[in-house]
């Protein structure tokens, strides 16, 4: 009964969808105001509607019931309470609800914050989100329904998938799915836009703060992924192009340079089409993800159950939604053709070059990733491409993106003299080269020209971020004079450089080996001595397994003791490793059990992986940048400032 | 699937037999090839992993094979020749550079040079438009 | 140009999603072997029953045979044994392949389940099975007269996949089962 309850809210939610949808488009075209005024009571219904399905499917998990064939296939009697909650979205159904579960809080946002927004455009953006919702309540409802019943109820259930019983579960998901779901939010203002036929300074400063919001989720989902990625599955990578990984990161990209694009928008007016289409493409994208994972098209690890009719609806999405955009833009595009003069250098080419490289590299992903698919397609042979391929291309785009954005920070709009550039940047650009040159000689012994090009860039760009704070703090000036936009932006980058630096490091300097060990063994390795103590049985809520004893010795002295676990849980029966990390920002020595060789003898694989943290610290504190960026008082005023208000003098200054 | 049932049963009854396979390698900077090799060549019975990365026989044999013949001195070309004349090109996580993938390896170079055309296109007609000394709003 | 550049990401979407259509209905991970229409790899291994007897390459050339990779640790070979036997009996002669196996249980398995195979080359090491591109089992390689391999099947044989995968083959070698031996007929 209760679980049909649940079905029953996402069809009402439909039907508040298509309202939602129809009414206030139709409202704004032919200017009813009281059509229009139905958005945000409808974005508010829908919310409460998805919240209580998600609520009656997390009931149905704790509650145990099996008869619910979502619950069944992802949960067990014995699984850990917390785990029974994360198991929502951990199958293809429940990921489903939960993406519109995202869907519903971000209208609802966007409806909460419409408040001081003309009424024809906030009817529009929540028009364009209510379609949006519409298509995947439908899709959700007509082929991956999580309330279907499954009769007879079994006794118990298949149990959650064990690499996903484990607090990255709790913590990624949620981070990531906000991030790509809410690429919806700049393509509803975008399509809002194409719709009205004008976009000017003010639609920029509404949907710049959105968009920023969305992409901090991105930024962090992404890097949880990562970071659990290296710690649970066992073999110490932290990123491998996978298909879905890339559908990620493709929309990260695009909503990089919406941002930048937008950033030129709200101040000049110009680069309007640009802007438009990227925000298209960055939710066509995140769409493109769930095709991706959902549809069997590509073989990835991460792909929930593959199903071509479930793929061919998404598709039938992707062409209704991207494509109905695409037009629109190809229609309308030309409306927003704005004036504005700005020499090479100046901070609007800058920006310019920036979006071209980012969307360059998303493309080069793009057809990394889907190239065997188009020989196949094509019956030209059967090819793979992996991480030699991504790494190459995406770091020779990337350098260059890095050395401009140094520079590019320091641009004034309009035009700026070269000479003033050269006078700022002359010292950075030493201190970056003389650092990123002797660090790596210094600290490890050996170069290769990459590695050294690579590190030079992080540190530039670090440099680059500090000058402004750091000159005005020996200036002394009353504190330190930037605002919060300012601040968010220097950050942001310093965020970049961090990772470059991480990056680079980690992967010019990491060492890998695999051994066979016996209790008592010793040996080096890296610098460091490792002794194997030996394993023994331990017993945890829903599984059983082998924790091996490792010590770490540097120098004689004892570093730390390492305790990785090989488990078998105990219905899903794969065996599953947990590694034994010794973390520190400029090294982790991560030790994993491999299988067990008999006598007491185990594979063990050591990693020593230099600079690592560098990578997640990055994009941790590219993530905060975004927070403070967004949150700068001029979009704060103008969420309290009156619809039709003049924008005060005060918020013209802007970084 | 029944790739995976069959899979499945190896690993069952392998587990004593084959375990993963150690290589015994001392010399770090072997070690170090090896590491990278194995690390580009697929796992052709999982979703998407290296053989690095797999714990099935299957890649355990391939690991074997891999071992020897750097040990005996081939190089990384002839070692991912070896695996292609057996196995097909979609072994490799590396596609070698032939006709099927000239646009995979050219297409990155093509968009970046379209991309500065474009931002020429762009700069040339913005320089040329007027530059007002003002027009914050 | 300026007007239908602004037309160039729709017409980008329609030809992905074109792929994309036509590739739902593919198999991602299906693996076409390299070595069709080439020679098969040369070898020479004891057979399975006899250490001292040799079973080689070159006991398949003159004749259309099958080459079916086994081991008693696949599971999946036991599925599919039932249908070599009525391979066997049809005329094609199958040669074993038995990789990385414990020579008694091998024999122990053919004595049980009965032996569909002219003869099984033991192959403890596995060496010759990655010349065969082979990476598990089982796998099945039809050879023709000339000692090309012909076609490659993956996973166990049913009689679908003889119908439609290996009958028209054979046909095209030599007419009609059983099929007679280079030089005869």
């Amino acid at each position: 009964m209760i679980p049909e309850l649940g079905q029953f809210a996402l069809v009402l939610a439909l039907t508040l969808s298509l309202i939602q949808a129809a009414l206030p488009l139709a409202g704004a075209h032919y200017g009813r105001s009281d059509w229009m005024a139905l958005a945000r009571p409808a974005a508010a219904g829908q919310f409460v509607l998805v919240t209580f399905a998600f609520a009656i499917l997390a009931y149905a998990f704790f509650t145990d019931d099996f008869s619910v064939r979502f619950v069944a296939a992802n949960s067990h009697s014995q699984l850990p309470v917390a785990y029974k909650f994360t198991a929502v979205w951990g199958g293809h159904e429940g990921s489903m609800l939960f993406w519109l579960l995202m869907l519903a809080l971000w209208t609802f946002a966007v409806a909460w914050g419409s408040a001081s927004q003309p009424l024809e455009l906030s009817s529009r953006v929540l028009g364009v989100l209510g379609i949006v919702s519409a298509g995947i309540l439908s899709f959700t409802l007509f082929t991956s329904n999580p309330f279907d019943r499954l009769q007879p109820a079994p006794f118990d259930g298949n149990d959650l998938n064990p690499l996903l019983q484990d607090p990255g579960m709790l913590m990624h998901p949620p981070t990531l799915y906000p991030g790509y779901v809410g690429m919806s939010v700049p393509f509803a203002f975008a399509v809002a836009a194409l719709l009205s036929g004008r976009m000017d300074k003010e639609w920029a400063r509404w949907t710049r703060p959105w968009t920023v919001a969305a992409w901090i989720f991105l930024t962090i989902g992404i890097t949880l992924g990562s970071w659990w990625a290296y710690y649970e599955l066992g073999w110490g990578g932290w990123w491998f192009w996978d298909a879905v990984e890339n559908a990620s990161f493709m929309p990260w990209l695009m909503a990089t340079a919406l941002i930048h694009s937008l950033a030129v928008t709200e101040r000049r007016g110009i680069f309007k089409s640009w802007t438009v289409l990227l925000a298209i493409s960055a939710f066509s994208l995140s769409l493109l993800g769930t095709f991706l994972t959902r549809s069997g098209v590509l073989i990835s690890v991460h792909a929930f159950a593959s199903d071509p009719a479930r793929g061919a609806f998404i598709l039938m999405l992707i062409a209704l939604f991207s494509g109905g955009a695409f037009v629109l833009y190809a229609w309308r595009a030309r409306l927003m053709v704005a004036e504005g003069g700005f020499k090479l250098l100046s901070r609007e080419a800058f920006l310019l070059s920036n979006n071209i490289l980012l969307v360059v590299a998303t493309g080069a992903i793009l057809l990394g990733t889907l190239y065997p698919l188009f020989l196949r397609n094509l019956d030209l042979g059967e090819i793979s491409v992996g991480r030699p391929y991504f790494d190459f291309v995406f770091s020779m785009l990337m350098l260059p993106l890095a050395w401009l954005l140094g520079v590019g920070m320091h641009a004034a709009w309009k035009k700026v003299p070269a000479e003033a550039l050269r006078r700022r940047l002359m010292w950075p650009a030493a201190i970056a080269v003389a650092f990123g040159v002797t660090l790596p000689w210094l600290l490890f012994g050996r170069a290769s020209v990459l590695t050294m090009v690579g590190v030079v860039t992080g540190f530039w760009v670090v440099a680059s971020a500090l000058l402004d704070p750091l000159a005005r703090l020996k200036r002394g000036a009353k504190g330190v004079g930037l605002t919060r936009g300012h601040w968010g932006m220097l950050l942001a980058h310093l965020g970049v450089g961090f990772f470059i630096v991480g990056a680079t490091v980690t992967t010019a300097y990491n060492v890998e080996t695999d051994r066979a060990v016996s209790p008592g063994d010793r040996w080096e390795t890296a610098g460091f001595e490792i002794v194997f103590r030996g394993t023994r049985p331990v017993e945890g809520p829903n599984y059983v397994a082998d924790e091996g004893e490792f010590e770490l010795y540097r120098g004689g002295e004892l570093l730390t003791v390492l305790h990785p676990q090989r488990r078998q849980y105990r219905v899903q029966t794969a065996p599953m490793t947990e590694a034994g990390i010794h973390a520190s920002m400029h090294r982790d020595i991560f030790v994993a059990l491999g299988d067990p060789l008999g006598g007491g003898a185990w594979a063990v694989r050591v990693r020593v992986k230099p600079f690592i943290r560098f990578v997640w610290l990055g994009t941790f504190v590219m993530a905060f940048g975004g927070l403070l960026a967004a949150t700068d008082r001029r979009y704060r005023q103008r969420a309290k400032a009156p619809a039709a208000g003049l924008v005060p003098a005060a918020s013209a200054r802007e970084a | 699937m029944p790739r995976l049932v069959c899979l499945l049963g190896l690993l069952y009854v392998a587990a004593a037999a084959h375990a993963e396979t150690v290589p015994t390698i001392d010399d770090p900077e072997l070690n170090a090839r090896y590491q990278a090799l194995i690390r580009e060549v697929r796992c052709l019975v999982c979703e998407n992993r290296s053989i690095a990365e797999s714990p099935t026989d299957a890649a355990q044999e391939l690991k074997r094979v891999i071992l020897d013949m750097i040990v005996a001195g081939k190089t990384d070309a002839e070692v991912a020749e070896f695996l292609a004349a057996r196995y097909g090109d979609s072994i490799l996580y590396r596609p070698p550079v032939q006709p099927n993938t000239w646009a995979l390896w050219g297409g990155p170079g093509a968009l970046l040079l379209l991309g500065a055309y474009v931002f020429a296109r762009i700069v040339r007609a913005r320089a040329r438009q007027p530059i007002e000394e003002d027009d914050i709003e | 140009m300026t007007m239908w550049r602004y037309f160039i990401p729709v017409a980008l979407l329609f030809v992905l999603a074109g792929f994309f259509w036509r590739g739902l209905y593919m198999d991602p991970g299906a693996i076409t072997s390299p070595l069709i229409g080439k020679p098969a790899p040369a070898f020479s291994l004891p057979s399975v029953r006899d250490p001292g007897v040799l079973v080689s390459s070159e006991d398949l050339a003159g004749e259309v045979a099958l080459v079916n990779v086994w081991g008693t640790w696949c599971v999946e070979c036991r599925h599919e044994h039932a249908f070599l036997l009525e391979i066997e009996k049809s005329g094609v002669p199958i040669y074993g392949l038995n990789v990385r196996d414990d020579r008694a249980s091998a024999v122990d398995w053919l004595e049980r389940l009965g032996d569909p195979y002219v003869d099984s080359a033991f192959d403890e090491d596995g060496k010759v099975a990655i010349d065969w591109g082979v990476y598990g089992a089982p796998e099945t390689f039809l050879i023709g007269r000339d000692g090309t391999i012909l076609h490659k099947h993956i996973s166990p044989l049913t009689p679908t996949v003889w119908r439609e995968d290996f009958l028209p083959l054979i046909e095209k070698e030599c007419g009609a089962l059983p099929c007679p031996r280079a030089g005869e007929g």
